[in-house]
C-alpha cells in the first residue's frame, strides 16, 4: 500500500515538528507501548484495538502515533538510529528487508508461539519470513486494486454496467478496455475520443486518470496489465535477485499505456505533478481511475459523484490480475519491552483486533473471517466490494515484489518511468534502467 | 577603534600629558576574559559546526547506512560520484537554478531598493515588501504549488480564461526549474531589497547633490553613482544569496520532489535522498563535501572578482 500526492507534501511540511516528537519513548511511562502507523483513515479502528488490548492487559497501554507515508520511513530510520524508535510499527514489504539486514527488527518466532498462520489469506504470512527463515511481522491487512468509474459518465457514453464488469485488454489494441476509455473521453466541444473530429489537445474529461508513472512497482498504474501478459517484476518472489524491466512484454505494455496519453485518452504526465488523481476524478475530470481498496472511503466520499466499481480487465492470459500487498506489524529490536510488544503484535494479528478493524469498513483485514466482516461493513455503506475480493477468491493476485535494495530500485526506476511516460524517452530506455537495477544485486 | 591607544600606558611620549588614572587601567592579560566571552559561541561552533563538518568529511570516505557502523572505503564514493550521471545532472540543475534565481532576484532587488530609496519614506510600504519573507519557505512553496497547479490552480484558470494554452509550471521539464527559481525569488526579493536598501543609505546624500548640480539624470546617477558605491554591499548580498541558492531544498522537496524525471533534482535533494531515503550516508557525505567546496569557491571568487574589501567612497 502506498500513499502519495499532496498528503505527502503536507506531511513533509510537518517534518521539523515530528522529528522532535520522536524522543517520546525515552521518557515513556512504565508499561507503555509506542505504536506507529501511517494511514489516518485506519487510526480510529486501531485505537479501538488499543483500548480493547488495555482492557485485557491493564498493565499495558498502547500509545498510537500517526504520521504520513512520505515522512514515515525517514522518521522511523532516524528514530531507530537515535534509539528512540517505536516498540511496534506498521511495516511494508518494500521496507522491511533493509531493516532486517541492519538488525533493526525483532524475530517474532521466539516471542509469539501459538499463532494459526492458516487463518490469514493465502500468501500473506509468507511475505514476512526473511531470508534467514525467521518471521518479522504478523499480517494485518491486504489490498487489491479495481476500477473506479463515474456512473453518470458511463451512462452518458452509452455503456452499461455489464460492459464495465466484463472488460478485456491486450497490449496491441487495448481491447474493449481501450474502447471504453476512448468512448468516455470527451473534448471541450463534446466530441468523444472514438468519434471523428476529436481534439486531443483540448480534452475536458479523460477516459482514464493516471496518478503518475508508477515507480518500480506500478501497483495502481500498470501492474494489473503487465501481470496478465505473464510478466513478473522479478525472477522469483519474494527475495528475487533479478528484475525484468527489459522484458518485451513489460515494455510493450508500457508503450500501450503511454499511447493512451498520445491519443489524448489519458492526461499528459506533466499535468499529474502535484495533482491528486482521485480529486480530479471527484471533480469530473476523469471517468475511470484504477486504485486500491484503501481509497474506497475517499472515492465514495465525493459529493455529487456516483461511483461504480468494476474488476480490472482480463488480459492475454484470459484472466484478471491484481497486485496483492499485505501490511504487517513488526517489533523494533531496540524495544525496552519485547514481551509486551510481542503481546500487542499478537493481539493485532488476532480476530480480537481484526474483527474490530473489519467492522470499521476501511480496509480488508488479513484474517479471512475478519475480511468477511469488512465486506459486510462496506455493503452496509452501500459499497459492493466484490471487484476487490474477486481476485482473492479466483486466485488472480500476485504478490508485491519483495527484494533487497528496494529503495535504490525505487530511486532508479522513478525517473526512468517518468522519462518514458513524459514522452522524453522510448520504452527501450527501460532496458538500461534495468541494467542499473540488476547491477545492485551483483 | 581606539583601543590600541588606550592600552598603551600614557607614558613619556604618548597621551599628550593626560595622566593615566587607575580607573582607566585595564587588566594586563585580557586573554581569559576574552575567552570567557566567546566561549558560548565557540562551544556552539565546535559542537554544531566544526564537529559535524569533520565527521561528515570522514564519513565521505566510508560506506555508512546509519543503522550499522561506517566502513572505510577510501575514495570509492568520489570515484562513484564522478561516474554518477544523476549527480552531474544535479550539479547542472543546481547551477541553472542559481543563475535564474540570483539573476532575477538581484536585478529586481536593486530596482526595488532604489525605488524605496528615491520614492518613498513610508515605513508601511517599506515594511510590506518584507512580508513574503516572513512566511515559512514550505508554506510559500505549497501556496504557489496550488496556485500554479495545472488542473485547479488559479493562475492556469486565468491563463485559460484569456484563451492562452495552460502551462504545467511544475510538471513541464522546460518550466520546472524556472518556476521554482521564481517562487523563491518572490519570497526572498523583499529581504534582499532591504539589504541593498541599507547599502543605499550609506551613500552620502552630498554625492547625489553634486550629481544633481552637475546635471545628471536619474538613469545616469544610478549607473555612475549608485551602483559603483553600492558594490561592497552588493558583494555581501550576492555571497549570502548565492550560498543560500545553492542549498535550495525545501521548495523542491514539497513540490516536485525532483521530478519530472530528474529535471528538478537539485544537489541538496539528491544528497537528502541518498542519505535518508536510500541509506547511503557515506555517498551523501561525499556529495556534501563537494557542495561545500563549490560554495567556498563561489564565495571566494565573488569576493575577489568584485573587490569586496574596497569601497570607492574612500
Amino acid at each position: 500500500m502506498k500513499r502519495k500526492m499532496l498528503a505527502g507534501a503536507v506531511a513533509l511540511a510537518s517534518l521539523s515538528l515530528t522529528a522532535c516528537a520522536g524522543g517520546s519513548s525515552g521518557a515513556e511511562a512504565e508499561g507503555q507501548i509506542d505504536y506507529w502507523l501511517w494511514d489516518s483513515n485506519q487510526q480510529p479502528a486501531y485505537q479501538q484495538c488499543a483500548d480493547a488490548f488495555h482492557e485485557a492487559n491493564p498493565d499495558l497501554t498502547v500509545k498510537i502515533t500517526q504520521r504520513g507515508w512520505d515522512d514515515y520511513w525517514s522518521a522511523l530510520t532516524t528514530a531507530f538510529s537515535s534509539g528512540t524508535g517505536p516498540d511496534v510499527f506498521t511495516d511494508h514489504v518494500s521496507k522491511y528487508p533493509e531493516f532486517v539486514a541492519n538488525g533493526q527488527l525483532l524475530a517474532l518466532d521466539d516471542h509469539i508461539a501459538d499463532v494459526d498462520l492458516d487463518q490469514y489469506s493465502a500468501g500473506l504470512a509468507d511475505l514476512w519470513v526473511a531470508q534467514d527463515g525467521k518471521r518479522y511481522g504478523l499480517p494485518k491487512d491486504w489490498d487489491t486494486v479495481a476500477i473506479f468509474y463515474n456512473q453518470q459518465m458511463v451512462a452518458d457514453a452509452g455503456l452499461t454496467e455489464k460492459d464495465m464488469q466484463d472488460l478485456d485488454w491486450n497490449p496491441d489494441d487495448g481491447g474493449s478496455y481501450e474502447e471504453a476509455i476512448a468512448r468516455l473521453t470527451v473534448d471541450a466541444n463534446g466530441v468523444r475520443g472514438d468519434e471523428p473530429g476529436f481534439d486531443k489537445e483540448n480534452v475536458a474529461v479523460y477516459g482514464l486518470g493516471i496518478p503518475g508513472a508508477g515507480y518500480e512497482n506500478g501497483q495502481t498504474e500498470w501492474s494489473m496489465y503487465t501481470a496478465t501478459t505473464g510478466w513478473t517484476h522479478t525472477d522469483e518472489n519474494p527475495w528475487g535477485t533479478h528484475y525484468n524491466y527489459d522484458d518485451p512484454r513489460f515494455q510493450e505494455t508500457i508503450a500501450w499505456w503511454y499511447s493512451l496519453i498520445e491519443k489524448g485518452y489519458a492526461p499528459p504526465l506533466e499535468t499529474t505533478i502535484g495533482a491528486s488523481v482521485n480529486d480530479n476524478f471527484g471533480a469530473g475530470k476523469s471517468a475511470i481511475n484504477i486504485s486500491g481498496d484503501w481509497m474506497l472511503s475517499t472515492y465514495f466520499g465525493y459529493d455529487g459523484v456516483d461511483v461504480g466499481l468494476a474488476p480490472t480487465p482480463t488480459g492475454p492470459n484470459g484472466k484478471r490480475a491484481s497486485m496483492f500487498n499485505g501490511l504487517a506489524d513488526s517489533v523494533w529490536a531496540g524495544t525496552d519491552n519485547p514481551e509486551g510488544a510481542a503481546k500487542w503484535v499478537a493481539f493485532l494479528g488476532s480476530t480480537d483486533c481484526q474483527d474490530l478493524v473489519g467492522a470499521a469498513g476501511v480496509v480488508f483485514p488479513a484474517i479471512t473471517s475478519s475480511a468477511e466482516i469488512a465486506t459486510e461493513a462496506f455493503a452496509e455503506k452501500g459499497i459492493d466490494v466484490s471487484p476487490f475480493t474477486t481476485h482473492v477468491e479466483d486466485g488472480t493476485t500476485f504478490l508485491f515484489p519483495v527484494t533487497d535494495h528496494a529503495s535504490d530500485v525505487h530511486a532508479i526506476m522513478t525517473p526512468a518511468m517518468d522519462e518514458v511516460l513524459g514522452g522524453k524517452s522510448d520504452v527501450s530506455s527501460l532496458t538500461e534502467a534495468n541494467e542499473q537495477v540488476n547491477a545492485l544485486f551483483d | 577603534m581606539t583601543t590600541t591607544a588606550l592600552d598603551r600606558p600614557a607614558g613619556r611620549t604618548g597621551g599628550g600629558g593626560v595622566p593615566a588614572g587607575p580607573a582607566r587601567r585595564r587588566p594586563r592579560n585580557q586573554l581569559w576574559p576574552a575567552l570567557g566571552m566567546i566561549a558560548p559561541a565557540a562551544l556552539g561552533f565546535l559542537v554544531f559546526y566544526l564537529y559535524p563538518t569533520l565527521r561528515g568529511a570522514y564519513l565521505s570516505f566510508t560506506e555508512y547506512n546509519v543503522l550499522g557502523s561506517p566502513v572505510f572505503v577510501g575514495l570509492q564514493n568520489y570515484v562513484d560520484m564522478a561516474q554518477d550521471d544523476v549527480f552531474w545532472n544535479a550539479v547542472r540543475v543546481t547551477f541553472l537554478y542559481v543563475v535564474l534565481n540570483i539573476g532575477f532576484q538581484t536585478v529586481l532587488a536593486v530596482g526595488l531598493a532604489v525605488l524605496m530609496h528615491r520614492l518613498t519614506r513610508s515605513v508601511l510600504i517599506r515594511g510590506s515588501l518584507l512580508l513574503p519573507y516572513l512566511i515559512a519557505n514550505v508554506v510559500v512553496a505549497l501556496l504557489w504549488f496550488w496556485m500554479l497547479d495545472y488542473n485547479i490552480g488559479i493562475v492556469n484558470a486565468v491563463i485559460d480564461a484569456v484563451g492562452l494554452p495552460k502551462v504545467a509550471f511544475f510538471g513541464d521539464e522546460a518550466w520546472t526549474v524556472a518556476t521554482i527559481a521564481g517562487v523563491n525569488t518572490w519570497r526572498h526579493l523583499g529581504y534582499t531589497a532591504l539589504l541593498v536598501f541599507a547599502g543605499l543609505q550609506m551613500i552620502p546624500a552630498s554625492v547625489y547633490e553634486a550629481a544633481a548640480v552637475d546635471g545628471a539624470g536619474e538613469w545616469r546617477t544610478f549607473w555612475r553613482i549608485t551602483l559603483p558605491l553600492l558594490r561592497p554591499v552588493l558583494v555581501l548580498v550576492l555571497v549570502i544569496t548565492v550560498t543560500g541558492a545553492f542549498q535550495v531544498f525545501d521548495t523542491v522537496a514539497v513540490t516536485t520532489a525532483g521530478g519530472p524525471g530528474n529535471a528538478s533534482r537539485v544537489l541538496q535533494l539528491y544528497i537528502y535522498e541518498q542519505a535518508f531515503a536510500r541509506g547511503h550516508f557515506g555517498y551523501a557525505s561525499a556529495m556534501s563535501v563537494v557542495l561545500f567546496l563549490i560554495l567556498a569557491g563561489a564565495a571566494f571568487a565573488q569576493m575577489r572578482l568584485l573587490r569586496a574589501g574596497e569601497s570607492d567612497l574612500s
